[in-house]
């Protein structure tokens, strides 16, 4: 079998997060660890095509880095501090001597929860996970959350010296840690799923590309913590959300609303999977505001049309969520199924309580429940307002296509604005 | 094992009248015992108002003099009230005791590595 390059970067992507985790345990820092396997992957590039792909590339990779460090020390060293170093190479891998930790003990997991560390702000938190335990390369990370790559460089460079000099420990958190920390590292993948799914600002609506690789990091955090249901609820919400892509955007581009999906374009595989999940998660009855949101989603998706949706239980839902999670966002979607259930008005008194001004999702729901009640000036104004609001291409030409249906039929219907 | 400092943020002016300082002083102890027990501590100690500060300035070429003024570095609405230096091996463990002195006071608190492992300064006793 020939092994391309294609190959390569996928075991690169795949395998870089466990094999800088190990090394990172070997060696005690972050640089030498990844200097050492991206130096593995390159004599990979030059010997797989040669000798084929080894039957288990991510052990190949390990080995052929540690090796390659050693020498690198070697090389680089001083005297004293080769001996030192020399010493963590060949100690035993098996964790003795070190203090009790968490019950996990897969490397990447202290990979993961030492880039989420709550000492480094949430943009470093998201380069570091992302580089690190996803393998992209700084410029990629650049790209995808459009800043120059010099910036993100910096902040990379930043973060890690934050992490020597500071001391952020590679560990696990013990158990009464857990919650709160794991709490941090879901944010930061929902965070790159999001932007993955909406982008803030660009041409193109999503960037499918990061959505996956958020997806592809859910996936192993359930794998590292399959006893955490908002793991899982995480992850389920992820794949509901991801199934609806390939009708979100129309030929052309431009935004589909939910409402308006061909729902035969879902993705069915996602969908089964996302539903599985749900199920699974609220067995164990420890419904927390992922598993809820993915179940919310999931009603969503068992309905075969918009008309079907079973908004009652998506209230209800909503309820659940808003005793643990009681923000304006959670209450704006929720009176978007009010709506749904007790009509547009009872929906628009909700609005008013809310302080949420300047916040596109809100106009786009006023907007769209002053259209249904005919009030067209009005909702013109809202969906002006709320492309006005939006940097995303797709998204505000669609915000301003409503925005122009509303105004003629205020015109027609002889309303002044 | 690594040195912190922990730095106390307090605003300008007296204490607020209905603040207990004695209750605020038992509870800081209750830290700093803390502190010790896990052989940390190194040293603390509140500093007075920052209108007694005298800030200095003096170029590195041995010849001009020293510019002295009267009041602190920086003017903020925030300054340096208090310190702590310790010792640990546990960045968390500092941060869980740097949120316990958060909460004692009430007042924002920064903690910040000094450069490099082990003791920063000269420590004749360890000699």
């Amino acid at each position: 079998m020939t092994v391309s390059g294609a190959d390569i970067a996928r075991v690169f992507r795949a395998e870089h997060g466990r094999a800088v985790s190990v090394l990172i345990r070997a060696l005690g820092d972050i640089d030498l660890a990844e200097d050492a396997v991206q130096d593995a992957f390159t004599v990979a590039v030059e010997r797989w095509p040669r000798d084929g792909m080894p039957p288990s590339p991510a052990g190949w990779i390990i080995t052929t880095a540690r090796r390659r460090a050693i020498d690198r020390l070697r090389r680089e060293a001083t005297r004293e501090a080769r001996h030192t170093e020399a010493l963590a190479l060949h100690a035993p891998d098996d964790g003795s001597g070190l203090p009790e930790e968490g019950p996990v003990r897969d490397e990447r997991l202290r990979l993961v929860f030492t880039c989420c560390h709550p000492a480094l702000s949430r943009e470093a938190q998201i380069a570091l996970t992302l580089r690190l335990l996803g393998g992209l390369t700084t410029p990629e990370i650049a790209h995808a959350f459009l800043v120059p790559e010099s910036t993100m460089a910096q902040r990379i460079v930043r973060a890690k010296s934050k992490i020597r000099s500071a001391g952020i420990p590679y560990r696990v958190p013990r158990d009464e840690d857990l919650p709160a920390r794991l709490a941090s590292v879901l944010a930061v993948l929902y965070l790159v799923f999001t932007e993955g799914h909406t982008a803030t600002a660009g041409a193109d609506l999503g960037r499918p590309d990061l959505a996956a690789e958020a997806i592809r990091l859910a996936r192993v955090l359930v794998e590292l913590m399959p006893d955490e249901p908002e793991a899982a609820g995480l992850l389920a919400l992820m794949l509901l959300t991801e199934a609806r892509r390939p009708a979100r955007t129309d030929a052309a581009g431009e935004l589909v609303v939910l409402a308006e999906q061909d729902r035969s374009l879902w993705d069915r595989a996602l969908v089964d999977e996302g539903q599985a999940l749900v199920h699974r998660c609220l067995r164990r009855g420890a419904p927390g505001p992922y598993q809820l949101q993915a179940a919310i989603n999931a009603v969503h998706t068992d309905a075969r049309t918009a008309a079907e949706t079973d908004w009652s239980q998506v209230v209800a839902l909503y309820d659940h969520l808003l005793r643990l999670a009681p923000t304006d966002v959670v209450r704006l979607n929720r009176a978007v199924a009010v709506a749904e259930l007790d009509g547009p008005q009872a929906a628009l008194a909700l609005l008013d309580r809310l302080d949420l001004d300047g916040y596109v999702a809100l106009h786009v729901v006023r907007a769209e429940l002053l259209g249904r009640l005919a009030r067209w000036p009005e909702s013109a104004a809202e969906w002006d307002r709320a492309a006005g609001l939006s940097d995303n291409g797709p998204e505000s030409r669609h915000l301003l296509a409503r925005a122009a249906r509303a105004a003629g039929a205020a015109a027609r219907t002889g309303d002044r604005r | 094992m690594k040195t912190y400092l922990i730095s106390l943020f307090s605003p300008d002016g007296p204490p607020p009248e209905d603040l207990d300082l004695t209750t605020v002083m038992a509870d800081l102890e209750v830290v700093n015992a803390d502190i010790r027990a896990a052989g940390g501590w190194v040293f603390a100690g509140g500093l007075a108002d920052q209108a007694s500060a005298t800030t200095i300035r003096r170029p590195r070429d041995g010849v001009a003099d020293a510019v002295l003024t009267d009041g602190p570095f920086a003017e903020a609405k925030e300054h340096l009230g208090g310190l702590t230096i310790l010792r640990s091996d546990d960045y968390d463990v500092v941060l869980g005791w740097a949120e316990r002195i958060a909460g004692a006071t009430g007042l924002p608190v920064e903690v910040r590595p000094f450069q490099g492992d082990g003791d920063p300064g000269q420590a004749p006793t360890d000699q």
